[in-house]
C-alpha cells in the first residue's frame, strides 16, 4: 500500500517477492475531460489483492469505485477519459501498457466482469447460450458442442433450473435475478483469475440479492477466483469480504481486513457510513448519523483531504494537506490503514464512535 | 510517516464547515448557455451558421447593394458572363442576376421560413395533444398524418393550382401541408416518453391541468428534438420550392426565385453556364449550411451527451 | 394517534396488458392509515406498492374499492374537489434525477404548487420559497440553480420541498431513499422525520428496504403481489413475524455486522416473484413458500387479526 515513493519496480522482482498477489494496483489516476474541465476521477489509487481473495471497495457514487474497476479492464472510454498515472500489474504483467488487442485475450479470458443492470449487460438479440458458448470458443478454442455443453454446465454451476431448456433462450425470457446468474456463468465461463463485480446486487430486490450473494460466496469456494466487488452498501459485504477498500472522492481513505474496518475503523468517513445505516437486528430506537453535506465536485477537488467540510474532527491542517496512508492499529494484526491526520502524534486523541456504539448495545 | 515540520496549532479542531461542502463550485449554467458552448466547440457547425448568417444578410441588404433592380431589363447587355459591373453576368433578357439572385433568396427563404414556422406551430400542437393524451386520441390523430402523407407533395400542388393562382401561397400551403407530419412524430414521440416521467407526475400530483403541463413540463423538454427538426425543415423546404419552380409549378416571371432562376438557367446551360451555376450553388450552399448546422446542434442539444 | 386520517378499503387497480390479459398490480387491500403516524408499505418491485401509493394520490384512477381522506371519499370528486385533494395529499418521488423538470430553476420547481393553488404571490411567494429551502436545509443560494447541478440527496431534498410548498398533511414517500446513497439516505430520512415532527405529517412510506421501514414506520404492511401479507406495529414485525413471506424477507436483509451476519441462518427463498398477470388461485406465495400445503393451493387466505393489532394473510398461521 505505500509503495507510492517506488513506483519503479521492476517485474522481475514483483513476481518473486510476492507470488500470491494476483494483482498489484499501484498510483492509478484518472480523469474526465468535460466541457467544465477535467474531473480527476481517482487520485492515486494502490492496493494488492491475493490469489482466491476477496476485495469489497465501498464508497458512494463518483467516489471512482467503477472507474478503478474500469481501468483494471480498460474499459474507459478514452477520450474523454484518461489513464494520467499508474500501473495495475497483473501476475506480473503491467496492463496498463496493453494494447487493444492484448487486452482482449485478458478480459474475459483472465479477468472478467458483471455489472449492475443485467438486463443491458446481456445481448438481447442472442441466445443467453450462445452468449456463453462465444467467450468459449474464443478464449478455450473450444469446438461449438464442447462449448455448448459447457454452457449447460455453467448454467447448472449458477443454480439455473432446466438449464438445458434455458441455454436456448433470450435474456427478456429470464427474470432480473436469473439475468444475474446467466451474466456470472458467462463471466466465470474460462475460469478467470479475477472477477470484478461492480454492483452486481443493487437493481436486485432483497430476496434475490440474498441468493445472489450466496451464490458468489458459494461459486468461490469451489473456483479459488479472486473477487473484487464493489459496492455502496457495507451491508452487502459483510459476509463476503476478506478485505475492504473505502474510497472517498477518488482516494482510498482506509483499507483493512473485514473486521478492522467494522470493528475497529479509523477514518471518520468510515465511521460515519457505518453509523448512517439503520440495523434491522437491534431494537434500541437510535437516531441515524447522517454524513451531512455532499462529496466535493472532483473538478476542483480540496487540497488538503476531501472529508474534511463533513468532519467533526476536522483540523486547521485538514483543510491544507491531504494525508499521507498511516498505519494504525489492527484487531487481526493485518494490514490496516487509513488517510487521516487524527492519527499524527501530535493530533488530539479522538474517542471512536463506533466502537462505543458496540459497546453501548452490548450492554 | 509524521512530517516533522508540522507544529501543534496544525492540529487545532475547527470542524466540520458544511456550507462549503454545500456549495456549488461548478458555473451555473442554464440548459441554452450548455449548448450554445457545445456548438461553439463544433467549428463546422458555427462555420456553417456563419454561412447562414451571410446569406440571410445578403437577401436582406444584397438588392441595396446593387444599383440595378431584379427586373430591370437592359437590352444592351443580354447574357453577359459576370464582370465588373454586373457581377453574376445577366441573363437572356438583360437582368442583371446579381440583383435576381438574392432576390430570389428573399422568395425562397420567405416561403422555406414561413412554411417551416407553420409545420412547427401545428406539428408540435398536435403531436403534443396526441402523445399527451393517447390511447385512442392518438391513434385517430396518427392515422389522419398517415393518409395526408400517402397524398405526394406533386399532387397537392397541382390540386392547389386548381384552385388559386400560381405564385409563393399555393407552394406555402403544400409544403405546409405536407411538412407538420414529420414534426408532430417527433413531438409525439417524445411527449409519450416524458409524460411518464416523474417530474410530470408531480407536477400532477401538485394539481397541474392539461395546459400547464403541456406548456411548461412536457414542450419546454422537447425543444431540443424541435429544434433539430426544425433546423433539417428548412432546407427542406427551400428544396421543396427550387423543385416545384424548377418544374414550372412555381413563381411566375419577372418574379425570381432560387428554383426559377435554375429552371431559366437550365435552357442556356451550354452557351451561358453561369446562368444555372450562381441559383444552383446558392441552394447547394444554404442546403449543406442547414444540415451541417443541424447535425451541430443535434450534438449540442442532446441529452444524452451531457456531463 | 389514533384518529384515523385515510382509509383504504378493498382497493383495486388494474391494468390492461397486451393479449387482452388483465394485470392485478393492487389487488383488493384494506389499510387505515392514523393521522400522524407512518405506515410503511414493504414489498419487492412489481408488489404493487408503488401502484397503492400513486393511486391513493390520484394519479392513477382506482378500478375498485373506496379511499376516504377525512369524510371524503375520492374516489367520487369532481375536478375542483380533487385540485383541493391534491393541497392535503403529496407525494415524493424516487428517482431525484427524473423527478425534477430539467429546464426549471429550483424557485419555479417550488414554487409550482403555489402558483397553481394560487398561494402566494411576487415577494412573499419569494419569501415562502426561501423559508421552504431553509427548512430542508438548502440556502437561498441554491434558489436560481438549476437540477441538474445539484447532487442526488439536494435533489431529494428539493422534491421534498415541492411537496411541503402547498402545506399537506399526508405525504405518500414512494422509495424517497432507494436511489440514493447510504450516507445520504440517512440524511433525507432524518429529514422526514424532523419534519413530521415540526409539521404534524402522516407519511405512508413507501420502500423495499426493511431496516430502513422499521426505522422510519410506525406500523408496516408487507405486500406480495398486490395483495397485504402481514401488517402490525413495526417492532412486533420484527420480533414476531408470523407469515412465511416475511419471515424470508427478514432474514434476507444484509446486516452490516459481520459476526451477527455471518452466524445468521438465512432462509433462502427459492426462484423469483411470479408475474402479477396470471396469479394462481389460492394464495399468491403458494409457488416460494416452503410451508405450502394443499389448502393454499385454492382457497385465497384473508389478512385476519391473529394477535391483537397484528394482522396476517396465511392459513398456517394459527391462533396462538
Amino acid at each position: 500500500m505505500s509503495e507510492n515513493k517506488n513506483e519503479k519496480i521492476d517485474e522481475v522482482k514483483n513476481i518473486t517477492e510476492s507470488s500470491d498477489v494476483l494483482l498489484d494496483v499501484k498510483n492509478l489516476q484518472v480523469s474526465f475531460d468535460t466541457y467544465g474541465g477535467e474531473v480527476k476521477a481517482v487520485r492515486g489509487v494502490s492496493f494488492t489483492l491475493d490469489r482466491g481473495e476477496t476485495l469489497a471497495v465501498v464508497g458512494e457514487s463518483g467516489c471512482g469505485k467503477s472507474v478503478t474497476a474500469q481501468s483494471i479492464m480498460q474499459l474507459i472510454p478514452m477520450p474523454p477519459g484518461k489513464i494520467k498515472s499508474g500501473e495495475v500489474w497483473l501476475d506480473g504483467r503491467d496492463l496498463l501498457k496493453y494494447s487493444d488487442k492484448e487486452m482482449e485475450k485478458v478480459r474475459g479470458k483472465e479477468i472478467s466482469m458483471i455489472f449492475q443492470d443485467p438486463m443491458t449487460s446481456l445481448n438481447p438479440t442472442m441466445k443467453v447460450g450462445k452468449q456463453i458458448m462465444e467467450a468459449l470458443i474464443k478464449h478455450q478454442n473450444m469446438s461449438k458442442s464442447q462449448a455448448k455443453e459447457k454452457a449447460v454446465e455453467m448454467l447448472k454451476l449458477v443454480g439455473l433450473p432446466n438449464p438445458e431448456r434455458r441455454v436456448e433462450q433470450y435474456a427478456h425470457e429470464y427474470s432480473g435475478g436469473m439475468r444475474q446468474r446467466a451474466m456470472i456463468a458467462i463471466a466465470l465461463s474460462c475460469n478467470p483469475k479475477l472477477l470484478i463485480a461492480d454492483e452486481p446486487t443493487t437493481a436486485l430486490d432483497v430476496t434475490i440479492q440474498a441468493q445472489i450473494m450466496e451464490l458468489m460466496a458459494d461459486l468461490q469456494k469451489k473456483l479459488d477466483t479472486a473477487i473484487i466487488l464493489i459496492t455502496h452498501d457495507l451491508g452487502v459485504v459483510a459476509d463476503v469480504a476478506k478485505k475492504i477498500a473505502v474510497m472517498y472522492a477518488g482516494v482510498i481513505i482506509e483499507y483493512g481486513t473485514y473486521r478492522d474496518i467494522f470493528y475497529n475503523p479509523k477514518h471518520p468517513y468510515t465511521w460515519g457510513l457505518l453509523l448512517s445505516v439503520p440495523r434491522l437486528d437491534v431494537n434500541k430506537d437510535l437516531r441515524l448519523i447522517p454524513i451531512e453535506g455532499t462529496p466535493p465536485d472532483l473538478i476542483s477537488p480540496p487540497k488538503g483531504c476531501p472529508f474534511a467540510s463533513r468532519c467533526e474532527h476536522a483540523m486547521k491542517i485538514c483543510k491544507e494537506k491531504m494525508p499521507e496512508e498511516i498505519k494504525v492499529d489492527s484487531v487481526e494484526s493485518e494490514d490496516h490503514f487509513a488517510r487521516c491526520w487524527l492519527y499524527n502524534d501530535l493530533a488530539p486523541s479522538v474517542n471512536n464512535p463506533v466502537t462505543e456504539r458496540r459497546a453501548r448495545l452490548n450492554e | 510517516m509524521a512530517d516533522m515540520k508540522l507544529k501543534k496549532e496544525d492540529f487545532e479542531v475547527v470542524g466540520k464547515d458544511l456550507k462549503s461542502s454545500e456549495e456549488i463550485i461548478r458555473k451555473s449554467l442554464t440548459y441554452w448557455q450548455d449548448a450554445w458552448m457545445r456548438l461553439k466547440a463544433n467549428r463546422v457547425a458555427l462555420f456553417a451558421l456563419i454561412i447562414i448568417i451571410i446569406m440571410l444578410g445578403m437577401a436582406v441588404f444584397a438588392p441595396m447593394m446593387t444599383e440595378y433592380s431584379y427586373d430591370q431589363q437592359m437590352y444592351d447587355r443580354i447574357s453577359q458572363t459576370p464582370n465588373s459591373e454586373n457581377w453574376f453576368g445577366t441573363d437572356e433578357l438583360g437582368r442583371d442576376l446579381f440583383a435576381r439572385v438574392w432576390q430570389g433568396a428573399r422568395t425562397s427563404l420567405f416561403v422555406a421560413f414561413v412554411a417551416t414556422i407553420i409545420n412547427v406551430s401545428i406539428g408540435v400542437i398536435y403531436g403534443g395533444i396526441s402523445g399527451y393524451f393517447g390511447g385512442k386520441t392518438d391513434i385517430v390523430m396518427m392515422r389522419i398524418i398517415e393518409i395526408i402523407y400517402s397524398i405526394p407533395r406533386l399532387l397537392w400542388v397541382i390540386l392547389l393550382l386548381v384552385v388559386m393562382k400560381p405564385g409563393i401561397k399555393p407552394i406555402i400551403i403544400a409544403i405546409a401541408i405536407t411538412g407538420w407530419g414529420g414534426m408532430a412524430r417527433v413531438v409525439r414521440g417524445q411527449v409519450l416518453q416524458l409524460k411518464q416521467m416523474e417530474f410530470v407526475l408531480a407536477a400532477k400530483t401538485l394539481g397541474a391541468d392539461t395546459t400547464r403541463i403541456l406548456l411548461k413540463h412536457l414542450i419546454p423538454n422537447t425543444m431540443g428534438p424541435i429544434i433539430i427538426n426544425l433546423t433539417f425543415q428548412v432546407p427542406t423546404a427551400v428544396f421543396t420550392e427550387a423543385f416545384l419552380s424548377y418544374l414550372g409549378l412555381g413563381i411566375p416571371a419577372p418574379a425570381a426565385s432560387w428554383g426559377s432562376l435554375a429552371q431559366s438557367g437550365t435552357k442556356m446551360i451550354l452557351l451561358y453556364p453561369h446562368m444555372l451555376l450562381f441559383p444552383a450553388a446558392m441552394i447547394s450552399i444554404f442546403m449543406l449550411a442547414f444540415n451541417l448546422l443541424g447535425d451541430g446542434l443535434r450534438d449540442a442539444l442532446d441529452p444524452r451527451l451531457r456531463a | 394517534m389514533n384518529e384515523t386520517l385515510i382509509s383504504v378499503r378493498n382497493l383495486k387497480k388494474y391494468f390492461n396488458v397486451r393479449g387482452g390479459k388483465t394485470l392485478k398490480a393492487v389487488d383488493d387491500i384494506s389499510f387505515d392509515i392514523h393521522k400522524g403516524e407512518t405506515l410503511g408499505l414493504v414489498g419487492e418491485s412489481g408488489c404493487g406498492k408503488s401502484t397503492a401509493g400513486r393511486t391513493i394520490v390520484r394519479l392513477y384512477e382506482a378500478t375498485g374499492g373506496d379511499i376516504i381522506y377525512k369524510d371524503m371519499n375520492i374516489n367520487n370528486l369532481n375536478k375542483k374537489q380533487l385540485k383541493d385533494y391534491t393541497r392535503h395529499a403529496q407525494m415524493i418521488f424516487q428517482d431525484p434525477y427524473a423527478s425534477l423538470n430539467p429546464r426549471m430553476t429550483v424557485t419555479d420547481i417550488v414554487g409550482e404548487g403555489i402558483d397553481i393553488h394560487n398561494l402566494y404571490k411576487g415577494m412573499e411567494r419569494q419569501k415562502r420559497i426561501y423559508e421552504i429551502l431553509e427548512l430542508v436545509g438548502l440556502s437561498r443560494e441554491h434558489a436560481n440553480r438549476f437540477p441538474h447541478e445539484f447532487s442526488g440527496g439536494q435533489r431529494q431534498r428539493i422534491g421534498v420541498a415541492r411537496a411541503l410548498a402547498i402545506e399537506p398533511d399526508f405525504i405518500v414517500a414512494d422509495e424517497p431513499i432507494s436511489a440514493l446513497d447510504v450516507s445520504i439516505q440517512a440524511q433525507v430520512v432524518n429529514l422526514l422525520k424532523d419534519l413530521q415532527d415540526e409539521l404534524n405529517l402522516t407519511y405512508l412510506f413507501i420502500a423495499h428496504d426493511l431496516s430502513m421501514v422499521k426505522h422510519l414506520s410506525d406500523r408496516v404492511a408487507v405486500m406480495y403481489l398486490g395483495s397485504i401479507m402481514e401488517l402490525t406495529e413495526s417492532k412486533e414485525l420484527y420480533d414476531n413475524p408470523l407469515h412465511p413471506y416475511t419471515k424470508a424477507l427478514m432474514s434476507a436483509v444484509p446486516i452490516p455486522d459481520p459476526d451477527v451476519s455471518r452466524a445468521k441462518q438465512r432462509i433462502i427463498l427459492k426462484g423469483d416473484v411470479p408475474s402479477p398477470i396470471d396469479v394462481p388461485a389460492g394464495c399468491k406465495f403458494q409457488g416460494r413458500c416452503p410451508l405450502v400445503e394443499d389448502i393454499c393451493r385454492v382457497e385465497k387466505p384473508e389478512l385476519r387479526q391473529v394477535i391483537p393489532g397484528h394482522e396476517v394473510a396465511c392459513h398456517m398461521v394459527k391462533k396462538p
